[in-house]
């Protein structure tokens, strides 16, 4: 099954995520700031990483950049939350490694069409 | 596809209110300089935002998005932290809050002090020159789709930089997702692969011509590109002509062959393309619609510590349990030690289980606490007195429900403290005391309940004008002598103010009162130390928890009542002389100075009983809103911790019952509700006086004034 691992520091956003995946048909796996993103990331392997970029103790970017210095991560998709739809947050995104964004705020139907582009 | 987001709004709105209690308490002790502050702040501010454009709160993404910008200037340095943002911060979280409360209680909110401070976020905005004209993205997919144009055939030519898959990107999945628009055939062209010695397998060297009959707009193409538009060179055309499809039976062997190739080399990895062009259908088996129950039955957030120690706990529970099952599957009398062993883990283990779960209703007191920094800050703005307010013990864990209720009356308090406590700047500065006034909330355990004071270095009360306003609303006569705490009971009269002049912060006479029922009404007491010149202490003490209450169990007859243990004053063996008979069914009992009506349980509850006289009864003298009673009981039996039954949920509200509890014997007992019993005992005596005033009118009296007599 589909394995994703869903980083974000808000509740509701987090479970709306999780939630939505689930109901898909993925497995998910939760993660409340880049820190637990990363050591969740670790201890086992995922199909694709979302992450906000915003978050308390490692940010979305610090942990995108974390995760492709793993061997296990160097391919798998990670998609960043932002609010920001400009260029400049998607640089940013790109140069640590991202393989793409999505711009908050989106419904789990744009969700679910947007990940089939990194997941099967 | 669809997921109910309704679901997920609960959520929101907790963290939201978690968000604004933190932008408030990080606002009120932000320096110029604190990035790490300030970067919290704009987390918080910022998550809202998200919250609530993905649950569709738009008008508050839209002043959040005001709030959020501010904020973002001070994070980059661009703006100095002033005091005046600073307040107008503080007034955007109140706007905040109102909004989600707004949403919370499904209603419309003060949409004026909304738009009002909006205005004046944009005005502080535009002066420091920020660029307001950054369109706020509300829905993103909000583009309607070009339905009308015909099915169109579109050439795509794709052609991937060498890297392109070291981002986690799949050319294949973005070719199965523009499937999703149309009709896809592909070509991928070869002459850039090396030779097989020269691959190297992280890298992508084909390139492709796509063919997509859609009806989908250009934009929408692009969009499936959108994450590797800069790593690749797309070139979109659009073919009037329809032409028959080209079938993909070529492309794909071209994909599988490099594919062997790439995994004959190093095995270990996992092939970046994949030739398979089926379309991953998820599947929706849990696409149910969810409930939503309406009515909130609130929810704790529990430390995973106190949830590990629950269940290390009855892990140790259960290993107690098999060794007692053991032990009785083949029991002789040479097992009777080991059985008694048994029992005293089990006693054990039950304990430590039960002070577990305790805990998980508790909180630490920092929960009501936290609202005060910002209270006394804006206290301290309107009446123009400088004051510190220190927290202390706010790690002090008490019972959730407790914590709700003693929010209220602590403001109260606290508000008390700043408007009469602490005295103006240049009166302090008379009495030779520091200019700045300082207010102490402490907050500590003490014995079976938790204590709270709260108290100021101001004025102290006045002992003789509480004095004073009390004769003039008659409650004493110039005569009484009365302690000094018993003069400051006093102030928890109804309508009881000496405020000489009444502000718009507290004094206005309603108030103590109610603070002190509040506070009984928990099973708590408040007590007031004070010294002239020098400051006051309220001290707020409460049980810990409202769910275990210590008892007296007393018998009547064959039935087992429980009378709250801190209702008591004192239990005796009634005198005959000390009895009043004073009608035909009432008794009064003289207890020193007072006069104490003396009820009967087994009248009470008209049940029998083993002694129906006085003489050969025990009393137990109890206590509820300064009016004594005392109850008849055959006999007084142990005192225990009960866990406390609601008879509201199991049966219905009995007056004079408080509830219910099971005993060791697994017999039901009730619990007496002292208060019910008082009020039952007057309205029964008013009852009497209709019918024969003369007689009964010296009793009510009594009861109704309850001491003095």
């Amino acid at each position: 099954m589909t394995k994703i691992l869903v980083v974000d520091d808000s509740n509701s956003i987090r479970d709306m995520v999780s939630f939505t995946l689930k109901s898909a048909g993925y497995e998910t796996v939760e993660a409340k700031d880049g820190q637990e993103g990363l050591s969740k990331a670790q201890a086992g392997a995922f199909d694709l990483v979302i992450s906000d970029v915003n978050m308390p103790n490692m940010d979305g970017i610090a942990l995108c950049e974390e995760l492709r210095k793993l061997p296990a991560f160097k391919f798998t998709p990670i998609l960043m939350l932002t609010t920001e739809s400009s260029g400049d947050m998607k640089m940013r995104g790109k140069a640590a490694g991202a393989t793409g964004w999505l711009v908050k705020p989106f419904n789990p139907e744009k969700l679910l069409a947007t990940i089939k582009r990194v997941v099967r | 596809m669809s997921v109910d987001l309704t679901q997920f709004i609960p959520s929101f709105l907790e963290e939201s209110f978690e968000g604004l209690e933190l932008m408030e308490s990080s606002l009120l002790n932000l320096e110029q300089g604190d990035d790490e502050t300030i970067n919290s702040i704009f987390r918080a501010a910022h998550s809202i935002k998200g919250g609530a454009g993905t649950f569709g709160f738009n008008h508050v993404t839209e002043f959040t998005h005001l709030v959020e910008t501010l904020l973002d200037e001070m994070r980059d340095g661009r703006r100095n932290i002033e005091a005046d943002d600073v307040e107008l911060l503080l007034e955007s979280v109140d706007c905040m809050r109102l909004l989600i409360e707004a949403i919370r209680d499904e209603r419309e909110c003060d949409s004026e002090k909304i738009a009002e401070n909006s205005k004046r976020l944009e005005e502080a905005l535009a002066a420091s020159g920020s660029v307001m004209s950054e369109a706020l993205t509300i829905n993103a997919d909000d583009a309607p789709t070009d339905n009308s144009s015909d099915i169109a055939r579109w050439q795509i030519k794709f052609i991937p930089e060498h890297h392109l898959v070291q981002t986690g990107n799949d050319p294949l999945l973005l070719f199965n997702a523009l499937a999703d628009l149309g009709k896809v055939s592909l070509e991928a062209n070869t002459k850039e692969l090396p030779t097989l010695n020269d691959i190297d397998a992280e890298e992508l060297y084909l390139s492709w011509q796509l063919t997509l009959h859609s009806n989908a707009s250009e934009a929408d193409i692009r969009e499936v590109f959108e994450w590797v538009e800069d790593e690749c060179e797309l070139i979109i055309t659009k073919e009037v002509q329809d032409q028959p499809l080209e079938a993909v039976t070529e492309a794909v062997t071209v994909v599988n062959t490099l594919e062997g190739s790439s995994q004959n080399e190093q095995a270990d990895l996992t092939p970046p393309i994949e030739a398979h062009f089926a379309e991953p259908t998820p599947k929706n088996n849990t696409d149910k619609p969810v409930s939503k129950s309406k009515n909130d039955l609130g929810s704790i957030r529990v430390g995973v510590d106190k949830v590990d120690s629950l269940i290390n706990l009855v892990g140790e529970l259960v290993i107690t349990q098999s060794m007692l099952s053991e032990l009785g599957s083949d029991f002789d009398l040479s097992k009777v030690e080991r059985l008694n062993a048994g029992l005293e883990q089990l006693l054990q283990n039950t304990k430590e289980l039960q002070e577990s779960v305790m805990r998980i209703r508790m909180l630490p007191i920092s929960f009501a606490f936290n609202r005060f920094p910002r209270l006394v800050h804006d206290l301290s703005k309107k009446t123009g007195k400088e004051i510190e307010l220190i927290l202390k013990g706010e790690q002090t864990e008490l019972d959730k429900t407790v914590m709700e209720q003693i929010g209220d009356p602590l403001v109260h308090l606290v508000r008390n403290a700043v408007d009469h406590g602490i005295e103006p700047a240049q009166v302090r500065l008379a009495h030779g005391k520091p200019e700045k006034g300082t207010i102490v909330l402490d907050a500590y355990h003490q014995g079976g309940s938790i204590v709270i004071e709260i108290s100021d270095d101001g004025g102290g009360i006045d002992r003789q004008a509480v004095f004073n306003k009390a004769l003039e609303k008659g409650l004493v006569d110039e005569k009484t002598t009365l302690t000094d705490s018993q003069v400051f009971d006093l102030l928890f009269e109804p309508g009881f103010s000496t405020a000489k002049e009444v502000s718009d912060i507290s004094g206005r006479g309603v108030g103590m009162d109610v603070v002190k029922k509040n506070i009984q009404s928990l099973g708590g007491r408040i007590q007031v130390e004070s010294e002239q010149g020098k400051g006051s202490t309220f001290r707020v003490n409460l049980p810990l928890t409202l769910a275990i209450l210590d008892g007296q169990l007393v018998r009547v007859g064959k039935e087992v009542y429980i009378i709250p243990l801190i209702t008591i004053v004192e239990s005796l063996q009634p005198q005959k002389e000390l009895i009043n008979r004073v009608s035909g069914d009432m008794l009064l009992y003289r207890l020193r100075e007072d006069n104490v009506p003396v009820i009967p349980i087994y009248q009470l509850f008209n049940i029998p009983c083993e002694f129906e006289h006085i003489e050969s009864c025990l009393l137990v003298v109890v206590e509820a809103d300064g009016q004594k009673i005392g109850l008849m009981v055959d006999d007084l039996l142990a005192q225990q911790q009960v866990v406390i039954k609601s008879l509201n949920d199991n049966y219905q509200q009995v007056q004079g019952v408080s509830g219910a509890t099971i005993l060791g014997d697994g017999s039901v007992a009730m619990i007496l509700d002292v208060a019910g019993i008082i009020e039952m005992a007057l309205t029964k005596a008013q009852i009497n006086q209709q019918h024969q005033s003369s007689v009964q009118s010296q009793i009510t009296r009594s009861i109704s004034a309850g001491v003095n007599a």
